[in-house]
């Protein structure tokens, strides 16, 4: 938890003597807790008092890392219960699991399957993050092989999952490097566990169902074992002890610096549920309720695409709409005679668009206005897309110069801007189009003629 | 070692809202003191309420997996009605589409007698939504109110525009108002405000926030709601009606679930990714404070149930 400059006042020395470069300790401390200069300009800072604004200063929940340089997933250092707060920083990874009983084949063809899942998305990339490789054969030499055939096909960041400190042993030497998430260290096997995390330098799970006091004194266990990266897993979680479960694990972090389990946490939506369709219910609730890591029992692109792309708005910052920049855009390759439509300059807006018109079978012209990244509705009732806007952007990019026609399809939701536009764009006609985006192939198939 | 689990004291209650009644089966939704499910700080009285849309023209544009689940019993809004209580409905959300100028134009006779047909096939408790025009909301809104007089119906939508006939109606015939706004946490208290200025009481009063269906906008509706929640939680009386969300329309009209064709392979299996679409708004907007979901597909009716169950658990 970031602290303010009072409570970083109150371990300086309040000596004034100004070595840091301020004229008083406090104004050193306001500007250390705005991260403008470091602490360790004052030198004259007890231990005592570096030891514990260090402490202070450490993220409530730990950032943990999986995987290696190829790819990673960061998961860990949230600062809020609620988006709408700040913003949720590090997506959920999203795992599938694979089980080393399976035949290798059928495994190693799902790996591919997700390896290559490129989901294109108002132009982002989602993918799905890794694999969860279940020990189930208890077998230390079959789970090696695995892992590292698994490791071979695709090297993407791994959770390795078996109670049996051998067969974990003997997957690590195959895949360390790419620091493996090692799942998990329970109250039985901790000290082995810990070694192993400790010798390979990757994270651990600290795995306790009983209890959160249970689960907080295997974690104080494992850190004085030397092992700090860490990951919680609190046993198999339903709907409602999944949401209740997570909260209190994510207030007693963020509001009691509780740092026996302030890391991000493990869940497994299909030990809980009893079908596939409620499996990814249960992943979607906890994409938005506060799962590090979300390991999925089968690879379904059908579901894969919702779940990533809830994942994609929860952790959207509230504060800054994703934007385009305000231009005029070709859509297919248009000619001078093709279509002119004109949309806002939110993201989501200007990608249901151009999806339409690109599937419309009709090339055209799209002019984006710079409404702040507002869509069509919101920017209208905020004054930020009205008709002297659009005239001022047909002038600003030069429309003119990229059509021979004179007509403009404003969307069917600012219909009522007609009016205004024909009296500000003097000699073009104002078409108006549909109010959804979707509906805009059959609009240009009725309305438009060269 | 000893956890101290941190438990949050709210001094609000999001308002208990009764629809139905008066021969019908009634329901009560709303009542929490607490956020969504969350058991440890407080009570959730009455469980999320599963509303099913039923429209009184044939939908045009509907995706084919609603079309064939529900088949001919599209054609009639008795018929959906009934079919729509037996997979588990709580609520009929009947809409009135046919009265939009462009999809028929009908208006208050018809809308009359599509209102006591419904009514009179299903004892469940009823929302009647106009065609979203406002003017035509109020005609369509105001026969359905006295249709249903006494069977205190939730009349949708109340806007900036329209609020004060809808009121009216609500206050003259005992029906619950649907006040919506677009997705704006002070636009939808003032509009509950503006609202009780004339005389209709707080507790016939649903929020409708607007709904962004998953990737489109979802998270501004679910940030939205958790703020009105929270405010209602801290004692703001203005912002403590229990809060009705579009599901099922919001993600079956989007084009991952009704496009059949022409959509990338990586997409997977139309169906699976259209239901698991509904759902997870569903639960996403549950989570965030929906006391009534509006679903169209039977399979999310049997699946949001079941959630819900298990979130109450």
């Amino acid at each position: 938890m970031a602290l303010s400059g009072i409570e970083i006042y109150k371990h300086l020395p309040k000596t004034n003597c100004k070595k840091c470069g301020f004229p008083t300790c406090l104004a050193f401390a306001m500007k250390v807790s705005q991260k403008a200069i470091a602490i360790t300009a004052c030198t004259d800072l007890s231990e005592t008092a570096r030891a514990a604004l260090e402490a202070a200063s450490r993220p409530p929940i730990r950032l943990i890392t999986i995987g290696g340089d190829s790819r990673k997933v960061e998961v860990g250092n949230e600062v809020v219960m609620f988006r709408h707060e700040k913003t949720f920083y590090h997506p959920p990874g999203l795992m599938i699991k694979l089980k080393d009983t399976a035949p290798l084949e059928a495994t190693l063809k799902t790996v591919d399957e997700v390896a290559n899942l490129v989901i294109d998305r108002v132009g982002l990339k989602l993918s799905l993050d890794g694999f969860a490789i279940q020990n189930e054969s208890k077998d230390a030499a079959t789970f090696a092989r695995c892992v590292e055939a698994v490791k071979a096909k695709a090297d993407l960041p791994l959770v390795l999952m078996s109670p049996d400190p051998a067969a974990m042993e003997a997957a690590l030497e195959k895949s360390a490097r790419s620091r493996p998430l090692i799942y998990a260290a329970t109250k039985d096997n901790w000290e082995k566990m810990a070694e192993l995390a400790k010798k390979h330098s990757c994270p651990l799970v600290a795995s306790e169902p009983a209890s959160l006091d249970e689960l907080a004194a295997l974690t104080q266990k494992l850190n004085q074992a030397g092992v700090e990266d860490l990951v919680l897993d609190p046993g198999p979680q339903g709907f409602s002890s999944s949401l209740n479960t997570l909260t209190q694990l994510r207030r007693l972090a963020l509001k009691k610096s509780f740092r026996p389990l302030g890391y991000p946490i493990i869940t497994f939506p299909a030990e809980t549920t009893g079908s596939p369709e409620e499996e990814v219910l249960l992943a979607g609730q906890q994409i938005a309720k506060y799962a590090g890591i979300i390991v999925l029992s089968r690879f379904s692109p059908a579901t894969a695409y919702p779940l990533l792309t809830m994942r994609l708005n929860m952790y959207t910052d509230p504060q800054k709409p994703i934007q385009m920049s305000p231009g005029i855009y070709p859509i297919g390759a248009p000619k001078p005679s093709s279509p002119l439509c004109v949309t806002t300059n939110f993201s989501l807006t200007y990608f249901s668009v151009a999806t339409e018109l690109e599937a419309s079978g009709f090339p055209s012209w799209l002019l984006v206005c710079d409404t702040e990244g507002l869509s069509v509705l919101t920017a209208w009732a905020a004054g930020k897309f009205d008709a002297e806007k659009i005239a001022k952007s047909v002038k600003a990019f030069n429309v003119e110069a990229s059509i021979s026609h004179r007509s403009i399809i404003i969307p069917g939701r600012v219909a009522v801007l007609r009016g205004e536009l024909e009296e500000e764009l003097q000699g073009w006609k104002i078409m108006v189009g549909p109010p959804e985006a979707m509906e805009i192939g059959s609009y240009l198939k009725r309305y438009w003629t060269n | 070692m000893p956890v101290e689990i941190p438990v949050e004291k709210w001094a609000g209650k999001v308002n208990e809202v009764k629809l139905g009644g008066n021969g019908r089966k009634s329901i009560v939704i709303g009542g929490e003191t607490t956020l969504p499910f969350l058991k440890i700080d407080g009570a959730m009285p009455h469980r999320p309420a599963i509303a099913v849309e039923v429209d009184d023209v044939m939908p045009a544009d509907w995706s084919p997996h609603l079309i064939a689940a529900w088949g001919d019993a599209l054609e009639d809004p008795a018929v959906w009605a009934k079919k729509a209580a037996e997979y588990g409905a709580d609520i009929i959300a009947l809409t009135l589409d046919s009265a939009h100028p462009e999809r028929g134009n009908t208006g208050a006779a018809e809308a009359k007698k599509t209102v006591e047909k419904v009514l009179a096939a299903v004892d469940l408790p009823v929302i009647i939504i106009g065609p979203d025009v406002a003017e035509k909301d109020n005609e369509v809104l105001i026969a359905a109110s006295s249709v249903g007089r006494g069977q205190r119906l939730a009349l949708g939508n109340c806007v900036d525009k329209n609020y004060r006939s809808v009121a009216a109606a609500c206050i003259a015939d005992g029906h619950v108002a649907i006040a919506k706004t677009p997705i704006d946490i002070n636009l939808a208290k003032q509009l509950n405000i503006l609202i009780c200025d004339i005389g209709l009481a707080p507790d016939a009063i649903l929020m409708d926030p607007t709904t962004g269906g998953l990737g489109y906008g979802i998270e501004y509706t679910y940030s939205v709601m958790e703020r009105l929640r929270l405010a209602a939680l801290i004692g703001d009386k203005m912002t403590s009606m229990p809060m009705i969300c579009n599901v099922g329309e919001e993600s079956w009209r989007q084009k991952e679930a009704r496009a059949t064709s022409g959509v990338p392979a990586t997409w997977g299996d139309h169906q699976e990714r259209a239901l698991a679409w509904e759902g997870i708004t569903a639960v996403s907007l549950l989570n965030s404070g929906a006391d009534i979901v509006v679903l169209q597909h039977p399979r999310t009716i049997a699946l949001i149930k079941d959630a819900i169950s298990k979130l109450m658990a």
